[in-house]
């Protein structure tokens, strides 16, 4: 993997709230969609695509020496989509008739309708074995591309997770690199109550991958957490994870580690409150 | 209309002309990969896997995770060939046959093997008579049977030209010789192996030549019998057999499969929205039971999928 990326953190921190933001529009406007993964991912999607870390082409999005980014969590879209908008990859705009008829913003990200999605999500489970095989079709080519993987915490209850875990590390994919979006929640309450995940950082090990710990929502930690996740991959050529603690609804004082926003959208005097908040 | 050779008494596993061409195509396309989920020496990836030790990936015992892999692979302008038995490549990873691979149009071939009642003492645990439902429901999926051993080279060279999701249901015994060649296969077009005017068999996989061999049996009782081969289950061709169809007006499908949601329901839907003639029809297939164990061949007249049970039928 490539060396230590320089970040202009202030950037990170001004393109996460403005994530956040139209997440929440597009979610408020769809009267349908997932507010809560969608903010606890916005500041780990603003340091791969604008602290330097990914790299990526607008114009030409299958350009093949481009990073991967592939998001497991597929509810997640409103993020994906207003962090691709912002990137360039199309009028950002366009995302307010997100799961509308004839939109291209789908309810899962699409990878057919919308340039700048790799692979289309949203079964849960299915991302990082997608991941896996970007990373062995790179190690084919001999191309020294990154591939990453935003899985959530709750996703990794499917059995799936853990065939891809064994298989990425049985495979050496030292050019892989996964965040886990550990915001403990899942649909039906606190993931410790619905089916105990922890000690996460123990299981990973056990499935010999490299290990970081770090606070999901602290740009400095995330980006100095990408940098050891390169050295430490180069350094025994297998894959990182990196645990990423975050909170659900991050950003939003009353949708912070709410069960009841993983999957509700904000009504108009909800937007207001939440846009006030974050302005 | 296919040369069928009638006289032939050779015969060879589906899966092991499948195994032959793999490692034919990975030797002119750089871009093929293969994976296998611990059965490789079964499903004959292994010649491949001999010759292209880095092209090759056994993932385990773990369908699901291979089959997505397979889907980044493809996203990533590879070319994957995925095996394993039919029961577990379709069975056990429908859902990521679905949402990873055919709802990305990923351009992955689950070319799979010991489908159906032929996979002989195993027993029913492992004979899949349901894939060609489970398969053709998917939106986009091309759905292949071969017949012989010459049809699946061809097949699998098709598929692997055609850009896009594809099943293609192989088996484990060895099966009668049927074409030379001379065949061309064509993906979404019937072979008429054998022109007829009192009825029509429409016949997938093993049963063609069963088919063939009821033909020449009712030949011989002064009955003329047309037998098409459906390899391209879907997309179907229609025209040939609602063609077919309104020139003898009375058509038998045959197919190692369960009779609900195989070829059968495939020919009677493209029969009722389009033939012109009043058509008579009847399924031969498994009757909504599950296999047993036993030799491929005692299965096979056990559960009546014999010529002599498509003779009493037309």
């Amino acid at each position: 993997m490539s060396n230590t990326v320089q970040t202009n953190l202030n950037l990170v921190k001004e393109k996460a709230l403005e994530i956040r933001i139209n997440s929440l529009k597009m979610i408020h406007a769809a009267k349908s969609g997932h507010p809560g993964g969608s903010l606890s991912i916005a500041d780990l999607l603003s340091s791969l695509y604008f602290g330097g870390h990914m790299k990526y082409n607008p114009q030409n999005p299958q350009a093949e020496d481009r990073d991967i980014l592939v998001v497991s969590k597929g509810h997640s879209s409103p993020a994906v989509y207003s962090t691709l908008g912002l990137a360039g990859f199309f009028n950002i705009e366009e995302t307010i008739n997100f799961r509308k008829l004839g939109s291209p913003f789908q309810g899962h990200i699409d990878s057919i309708r919308v340039p700048g999605v790799e692979i289309s999500t949203g079964s849960l489970g299915h991302g990082l074995s997608n991941a896996n095989g970007f990373a062995i079709a790179a190690k084919l080519d001999n191309n020294k591309k990154k591939v990453f993987a935003i899985l959530s915490d709750g996703e990794l209850q499917e059995g799936q997770s853990w065939e891809a875990f064994m298989a990425a590390a049985h495979f050496k994919l030292d050019n892989l690199v996964a965040i886990i979006d550990r915001n403990r929640i899942q649909l039906d309450g606190w993931t410790e109550e619905t089916m105990a995940l922890d000690s996460l950082e123990d299981k990973l090990k056990a499935f010999n991958w490299n290990t970081l710990v770090i606070d999901g929502h602290n740009p400095e930690e995330i980006d100095q957490a990408l940098n050891k996740a390169y050295e430490l991959a180069a350094a025994n050529n297998m894959p990182v994870a990196i645990i990423a603690n975050t909170v659900k609804g991050k950003g939003v004082s009353f949708m912070e580690d709410q069960v009841s926003w993983h999957g509700v959208a904000p009504k108009d005097e909800d937007l207001a409150k939440a846009l006030e908040e974050l302005k | 209309m296919g040369a069928a050779i009638e006289s032939s008494s050779e015969k060879i596993a589906t899966r092991a002309a499948y195994g032959k061409t793999l490692l034919e195509l990975g030797k002119e396309n750089k871009d093929i990969v293969v994976f296998d989920a611990d059965l490789s020496g079964s499903t004959q990836t292994k010649h491949f896997a001999k010759e292209f030790p880095e092209r090759f990936f056994n993932m385990g015992i773990a369908e699901a995770n291979m089959v997505s892999t397979a889907a980044g692979l493809a996203k990533a302008g590879k070319i994957p060939f995925v095996s394993s038995f039919a029961m577990f490549a379709t069975g056990r990873a429908w859902e990521q046959v679905r949402n990873s691979v055919a709802h990305n149009h990923a351009n992955v071939k689950i070319c799979a093997t010991h489908s159906g009642l032929t996979v002989g003492e195993d027993g029913a645990s492992h004979q899949i008579i349901e894939d060609i439902a489970i398969m053709k429901a998917i939106p986009s999926m091309t759905v292949i049977v071969p017949a012989d051993s010459v049809e699946t080279e061809q097949v699998i060279r098709a598929v692997a030209e055609y850009n896009g999701p594809v099943y293609v249901r192989l088996g484990r015994a060895a099966v009668p010789v049927i074409y030379d060649d001379n065949y061309k296969f064509e993906i979404g077009k019937a072979d008429v192996l054998r022109e007829g005017t009192d009825a029509t068999i429409v016949a997938t996989g093993v049963m063609v030549s069963r088919a063939l061999e009821a033909a020449q049996i009712a030949s011989s009782q002064g009955k003329s019998i047309e037998v098409i081969n459906v390899a391209s289950i879907k997309p179907l061709d229609t025209e040939t057999i609602v063609k077919s169809a309104n020139n003898t007006k009375k058509v038998i499908t045959a197919e190692e499969h369960n009779i609900w949601g195989g070829l059968g329901d495939s020919v009677a839907s493209a029969i009722l929205e389009n033939a012109s003639e009043k058509v008579s029809f009847k399924r031969l297939g498994v009757n909504d039971l599950f296999g047993q164990s036993g030799k491929a061949e005692e299965l096979l007249e056990h559960y009546e999928l014999t010529a002599e049970r498509l003779l009493s039928l037309v």
